[in-house]
This record gives C-alpha cells, sequence and structure tokens, in this order.
C-alpha cells in the first residue's frame, strides 16, 4: 500500500531541518518570508541610532525614536528595541520594514526552537543564527540599499554575564566586551558612551550613560530623535539580567532626561564653559 | 495467478481499530481538567525530558499517549502549524478548533490509507480568556474527535480514571487542590505508589502572560501534594 498523503513534514524522510522556523515558511508559505526581489532601489523609513552597554548584573541595550525618509521624518515613535526571548533583545537600524520583519521572524524562530527542542537556543545559538538570517538579507543590501544591520544583547545564563554581539551587512557576526552604537548617530553615541563607560558600572549607571549617548547623538545627527517632552515619546531602554528582560517606563526615562536637562542647563550657564567640563563623573 | 484474499471492510477497519486500541492500552495514562485559573495536565512519565505534554502556542497545548514517535510527530507538527499560521496572520488567528480539525484529517487519513494505524490519543487544549470557557478536544487514533468539558482522561487507564473524575471533578478549584486531585486520580487507578520524580504536571494558566504554559517542578507538586490525600 502506498504512503498516504501526509502533511509533508510527517512524511517519512521530509527533508527539513526539524527545528528551524525560516526553512518551515519557506516551504509551506513562501509568500510571508521576509524576502524581496527585483533589483530596483528601493527607499523606505530608516531608523537610526541604537546602542548596548554590558553593566555588573548584565546588559542594557536602547535606542532613539526616530525613523527618517530622507530629510522627513517617517516616524516620531517607532520602536527599535524589541524582547526576542526571555533574556535577549535586537535592537534595529537601517531599513525599517525589512528589520522589523526579519526581527519578528528571528523571535518566532527562538521560540520555535524552544518549542520544538523543549530547551531554549544558547545565547551563542541565537546570534550565530541571527547572521545567518542578515546573511539571507545580503542580496537585498546590495541591490536595493536596504542595509539592515542590528545589535544583539543578551543574559548568557551558562557564562552568567551579558554579552553583546555587533553585525556588518555580510552576516559577519562580532563580539563587542563592553559596549556598542550603531546607526546613523551611532559615532555620536560611541563618543559619549566611551567618556562614561567603567567595566562593571552599575545597571543604573548604565541607564544614564545609554539616555546621555542618545541625547547626544539627537544632538549632532539629524536622523536621531533627542527626548520629545512635548509628546511625552521617549527613548526604549531595556535591561537584561538573570531575571530577564525587563524595560524602563516611560516615567523612569522622563525623570532622568530632567536631571540630565538641568546639569548640562548647569553647565551652559558658567561663564567660559567646556560642554560636559562640569559633569560628576560617575563612580 | 493469485488472487488476493477478500478482506470486507468491516473486518478490515475492526482490525485495525482492535489493532491501535491495544497499543493505547499498554501505554500510561494522562489526564487534563479545568482549575480556576485554566487547564491542568498530570501525567505518569518517567522520563523527565521525553514529554508527554508539550506548548504549542500562546494559549495552547498538546497532549498525548501511547506511541512516542507518533505522536511525537503529531505534536512538531501542531508546533508548525501553528507557528505558520501565526507568523503569517496574526497570533489571535491560531485557534485550537482548527489544529484539531487538522489532527483528525491527519489521523483520519492515516486510519484509513496506511496499513498500520496510529496508536495514539491526542488532546489539544486551549484556555480561555477570563471569563471565556476553556477547549478541550480529544482526538482518537482514527481520527474522531470529541469536544470535552471539564476534564479529559486517556491512554491504558482512561475508563477508570474518567470514571474516577466523574465522581471527583469539582468546577474551579484553586491549582493546589486541582493537583493533589489529578494525583490521587492516577494513584487510584494504577492501584500504586507514584513518586513525584514519574509525575509529569504542566498548566495553561490564564494569569501568565502571552505564553500561558509552564510545566511544574517536582518540588512544586511535592509541595502541594504533601499533607492529606484528597478523598
Amino acid at each position: 500500500m502506498d504512503t498516504p498523503h501526509l502533511p509533508f513534514e510527517l512524511a517519512p524522510g521530509a527533508s527539513l531541518d526539524s527545528s528551524s522556523f525560516s526553512s518551515l515558511l519557506r516551504k509551506l508559505n513562501g509568500d510571508a518570508m521576509p524576502e524581496l526581489s527585483g533589483s530596483t532601489p528601493l527607499e523606505g523609513p530608516h531608523a537610526t541610532t541604537i546602542l548596548a552597554i554590558k553593566h555588573a548584573t548584565g546588559v542594557m541595550i536602547a535606542g532613539d525614536r526616530r525613523a527618517t525618509e530622507g530629510y522627513s521624518i517617517a516616524h516620531r515613535s517607532i520602536e527599535k528595541v524589541f524582547r526576542t526571548d526571555r533574556w535577549s533583545a535586537v535592537a534595529i537600524a537601517g531599513s525599517a520594514g525589512p528589520a522589523i520583519e526579519m526581527t519578528k521572524l528571528f523571535q518566532t524562530e527562538l521560540e520555535h526552537y524552544e518549542k520544538i527542542e523543549g530547551e531554549r537556543l544558547s545565547l551563542e545559538g541565537q546570534a550565530n543564527k541571527l547572521g545567518q538570517m542578515i546573511r539571507g538579507n545580503l542580496g537585498l543590501a546590495i541591490q536595493a540599499g536596504l542595509i539592515v544591520v542590528p545589535l544583539f544583547a543578551g543574559y548568557d545564563d551558562r557564562a552568567e554575564l551579558g554579552r553583546i554581539f555587533k553585525y556588518d551587512v555580510t552576516g559577519g557576526r562580532y563580539e563587542e566586551s563592553d559596549y556598542w552604537a550603531t546607526g546613523s548617530g551611532g559615532r555620536d553615541a560611541r563618543a559619549t558612551i566611551k567618556k562614561r563607560y567603567r567595566p562593571g558600572i552599575t545597571a543604573d549607571d548604565a541607564l544614564k550613560v545609554a539616555l546621555e549617548a542618545l541625547f547626544d547623538a539627537s544632538e549632532e545627527d539629524v536622523g536621531t530623535g533627542g527626548p520629545d517632552v512635548l509628546r511625552r515619546i521617549y527613548p526604549n531602554i531595556a535591561s537584561i539580567t538573570e531575571d530577564g528582560f525587563l524595560k524602563y517606563g516611560d516615567d523612569r526615562i522622563a525623570e532622568l532626561f530632567q536631571e540630565l536637562i538641568h546639569e548640562r542647563s548647569k553647565v551652559a550657564s558658567t561663564e567660559e564653559h567646556v560642554p560636559g567640563a562640569e559633569r560628576p563623573v560617575i563612580e | 495467478m493469485s488472487l488476493p484474499f477478500y478482506v470486507s471492510p468491516e473486518q478490515f477497519m475492526k482490525d485495525k481499530s482492535d489493532y491501535a486500541r491495544k497499543g493505547i492500552k499498554r501505554g500510561k495514562s494522562v489526564m487534563a481538567m479545568d482549575y480556576a485559573d485554566g487547564v491542568l495536565f498530570v501525567a505518569e512519565n518517567p522520563s523527565s525530558t521525553l514529554h508527554k505534554i508539550s506548548e504549542i502556542y500562546d494559549r495552547m497545548a498538546f497532549a498525548g499517549v501511547g506511541k512516542f514517535n507518533e505522536f511525537e510527530s503529531l505534536r512538531m507538527h501542531g508546533i508548525r502549524q501553528a507557528d505558520v499560521r501565526g507568523y503569517s496572520y496574526s497570533r489571535d488567528d491560531v485557534s485550537a478548533r482548527g489544529l484539531a480539525n487538522s489532527y483528525s484529517q491527519i489521523l483520519g487519513q492515516i486510519f484509513t490509507e496506511a496499513m498500520k494505524p496510529f496508536e495514539v490519543e491526542i488532546l489539544v487544549a486551549a484556555v480561555g480568556e477570563e471569563g471565556q470557557p476553556n477547549e478541550l478536544y480529544h482526538i482518537l487514533y482514527d481520527g474522531s474527535v470529541a469536544d470535552e468539558t471539564n476534564y479529559v482522561a486517556m491512554g491504558g487507564q482512561s475508563e477508570d480514571l474518567s470514571a474516577y473524575l466523574e465522581k471527583n471533578f469539582r468546577p474551579a478549584q484553586p491549582l493546589n487542590e486541582a493537583v493533589k486531585q489529578g494525583v490521587a486520580a492516577l494513584k487510584e487507578v494504577e492501584n500504586r505508589s507514584l513518586p513525584n520524580g514519574n509525575l509529569e504536571v504542566a498548566v495553561l494558566d490564564r494569569t501568565r502572560e502571552r505564553r500561558k504554559f509552564a510545566r511544574l517542578t517536582a518540588s512544586e507538586v511535592e509541595a502541594m501534594t504533601a499533607g492529606a490525600e484528597t478523598p
């Protein structure tokens, strides 16, 4: 008797990487796969400055809220920091559409793996998987300029510390030991973090540094949005520790931003001022 | 030239049914029941890594009895179907009814067309939002589906287990009471002692965040079942 007609994955010898969601999706519903074809240059909103800072109990990950389209603001309150599982998160820079889609696919990929295998993918494994997904996007980056460069951060429960991974468009994966910032204002944000960062910095101080770095980037870079007091739009900042992913509320960020403004205005009002000179050093 | 033996369809189906039932009868039991915050699953399972109960999607879980490789492939099918659907459309579009339907089709097809039917019984459960009823779909080896309420018992001792639950089930029990009752039910029908380490206990708890499924550890079960045995 013939083998009955079964869903392909139940048929004997189904060739499928059994725990990969993307290979499954490509097979079952190719249209839903975030891949575009064609060689016409596409333009869409770009998301901008994102950063990650390692701290004593884990890692801080943050992003501003602006998306730009050429010289216009495409979106004032876009989210760039996404929880991908309980102990990891992705922040996105580059073309917003493909980046958000890629993040959604990555989130599903992790959850799918966890359910099929019965245990979570290791942080290292997650970082590698994300690299492969970026590489899959390479054709798009070359043809259409839709570049997606995320930052990946998480708490590694095996090594018991926070870890940061950055990527290039070719899917190259590099681990950062202390901090990293990328996107259009990434350079400016990095400059601030470089001055403020100390190894073993506390989570509270890392939060302040993250906010300050994003604020500085917004002053220097047109693509980066600063805190918007009028509309109450503040950067997304989250901390990942042993206890999991925790996003700071807008009230907390608003309060810290007020403090920051207060410090800055003191500096600005002195007669001969050197920017940043009188700021207290964070222990 | 030889003619194949004629076997009447009735006989053929009956033989397959008997075969599948026998296989299931040999296995251990699983039960699921409603409790105050959702659905509780209790199974006898000496392995702590090869699960009989598993998460499918946000509000949905799966339980299987019978042959491990067979219900395991069905479990994976469920996760795949749910994830693809949730990704292609939206998370709210993944329904237990849809999945139960798909399982029913697959098992029905295997039962009629394959030489050997699957020796499994499975359960697709979904916890309802606050104030909404839970869904329990019990699917048999031949693809027939029963939409059950309050509790479901499957596996070797399913009849005794059902009888026990029919007598003792009380709606909206707190979790520890429900766990106590579930463990007592299994012990009663197996008529021997069951160390907590050999129990697989999980819940679909509507008070949890997006993913409602959680396993209870042996020590949690220990703490809940400690003290007086429930009647």
